[in-house]
């Protein structure tokens, strides 16, 4: 059987779903207070990496590099709420996508073994 | 950890988080410099021995990647490295001032004659160092293959080292130029997409050269372009663009003028806003081009953005100002 980043469309799929996904975090005043001084193309980029990570693709995050990378946010109060609201868009822009109720439920498992990382846990 | 950076027949240590920029200048060697930020690409060094951090690589061109050129100002070695300043392999090339005009109170256009093949898309930019070895970014307002020469478009600033050399250096006067870098320039694809062109002050000079280039290769879809300005005398080029529209009924010329008045030939009021009005309905095919200070720029972006237009369609250059060294701890 196809992997699960086969089954979404791979590349194309982050691609298509970056734009939807960054607008909604953008949107969304439970955490946007995160984005509002960062460089929207470096943000483009990194959401990419991490929607190919969630997606199933190949990646090269490691449990290191998520921890160093999100550890100036926790200093900013990131906590689980905010992991939950992610995780949520994620879920809603995938399902804008046409993307099946399973397939939803394996990316959000794939976010979901990274929270202890990214909350430097 | 402290690493070992060697330059030359000298080397020092560098101290925790710093860059090789910093480290450089704390020990006297002086570098030319811009932004800080990895954009302007005036402090491009090259690695002779070690590795070349990837993430100062950013930006640069494969051939300079390939070469293990870094941007010092954002090099930060966990090794020991040999670096060297860039010369002819990292694109520097010999020019001469080849003409001044005055486009209105306090911008210069400068034509450069460059000393050898110089080619770049229009609305790219390059970095102009003068014999002082001060280092500064301008946007290309032509197409210097087919001119034969280099226009830029320069903001005379109060104090400003290079902008105050500009305005007095003699026709002839030797400078040095590298580059090109940048992404904001026209893209042929099927030549029927929108084009919205906005840009502040000396943020024209890329989009005149988007513009004139989309113009020459035929596009047919609508261009748009947004010229910001405080005061009424601030625009500049306004009888060249306005003919430009009444040659190419594509073309449209938008002069926005923040302190201006009512029945001008120009719209009087906040450049972002009369931008996001006039996007056009099929926003996802726009192509966006967004240039000059960097407040505008990276709100519009933004804006634009949130508003549907595709973040692959956006293209911008904020003209960011010299930063200074940081004060030593
Ligand atoms: C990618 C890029 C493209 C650029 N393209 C152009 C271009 O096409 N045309 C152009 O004119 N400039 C452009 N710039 C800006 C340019 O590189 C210089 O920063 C600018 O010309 C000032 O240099 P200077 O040496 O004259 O002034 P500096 O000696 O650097 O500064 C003199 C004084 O002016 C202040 N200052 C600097 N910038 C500003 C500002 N924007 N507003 C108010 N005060 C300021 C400084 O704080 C300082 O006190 C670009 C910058 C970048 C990064
Ligand atoms: S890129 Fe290093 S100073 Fe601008």
């Amino acid at each position: 059987m196809a992997s699960l980043y086969e089954r979404l469309g791979g590349a194309n799929a982050v691609n298509a779903a970056v734009d939807i996904f960054y607008r909604k975090v953008l949107a969304d005043d439970r955490v946007n207070g995160f984005f509002d001084d960062v460089d929207m193309d470096r943000q483009i980029a990194k959401q990419k990496g991490f929607l190919t990570m969630a997606f199933g693709g190949p990646n090269s995050y490691t449990g290191k590099s998520m921890r160093d990378g999100h550890k100036h946010l926790v200093a900013r109060g990131l906590n689980d709420a905010h992991v939950d609201a992610i995780i949520e868009i994620l879920g809603s822009t995938l399902s804008e996508l046409g993307v099946a109720a399973a397939d939803i439920a394996e990316v959000a498992a794939i976010a979901e073994s990274v929270r202890k990382d990214v909350l430097n846990r | 950890m402290a690493v070992r950076i060697s330059i030359g027949d000298t080397s020092f240590l560098s101290q925790d988080g710093e860059s090789l920029l910093d480290c450089l200048s704390r020990n006297g060697v002086s570098v030319p410099h811009s932004c800080r930020s990895g954009v302007c690409q005036s402090c491009l060094m090259q690695v002779t021995a070690g590795p070349a951090p990837e993430a100062a690589q950013i930006g640069l061109k494969p051939t300079l990647q390939q070469q293990k050129f870094v941007l010092a100002c954002q090099c930060k070695s966990d090794q020991d490295i040999s670096v060297a300043f860039p010369g002819a392999a990292g694109g520097d090339l010999p020019a001469v001032i080849a003409g001044k005009d005055r486009l209105n109170h306090n911008v210069l256009r400068l034509y450069l004659k460059p000393d050898g093949d110089f080619s770049c898309e229009p609305g790219q930019y390059l970095t102009l160092i003068n014999r002082d070895g001060v280092a500064r970014s301008y946007s290309v307002a032509n197409d210097p293959a087919r001119d034969g020469h280099i226009e830029l478009h320069i903001r005379l600033l109060k104090d400003g080292l290079m902008s105050g050399f500009i305005e007095k250096a003699g026709i002839g006067e030797p400078v040095t130029i590298r580059g090109p870098a940048g992404s904001c320039f026209y893209v042929r694809g099927d030549g029927a997409y929108p084009i919205v062109l906005a840009g502040t002050g000396t943020g024209l000079a890329p989009l005149y050269g988007v513009a004139r280039q989309a113009l020459a290769h035929g596009h047919t879809g609508e261009i748009r372009l947004l010229h910001g300005a405080l005061r009424e005398a601030d625009l500049y080029l306004v009888a060249e663009l306005q003919d430009l529209a009444l040659r190419h009924p594509n073309f449209h010329y938008i002069p926005c003028v923040l302190k201006g008045e009512a029945e001008r030939f120009y719209r009087a009021g906040n450049i972002e806003e009369i931008t996001m009005s006039i996007l056009p309905g099929d926003k996802s095919r726009t192509h966006l081009f967004l240039c000059g200070a960097p407040e505008f720029v990276t709100a519009l972006k933004r804006k634009a953005f949130l508003g549907g237009v595709a973040s692959k369609h956006i293209f911008s250059d904020a003209f960011l100002p010299t930063k200074s060294a940081p004060v030593a701890a």
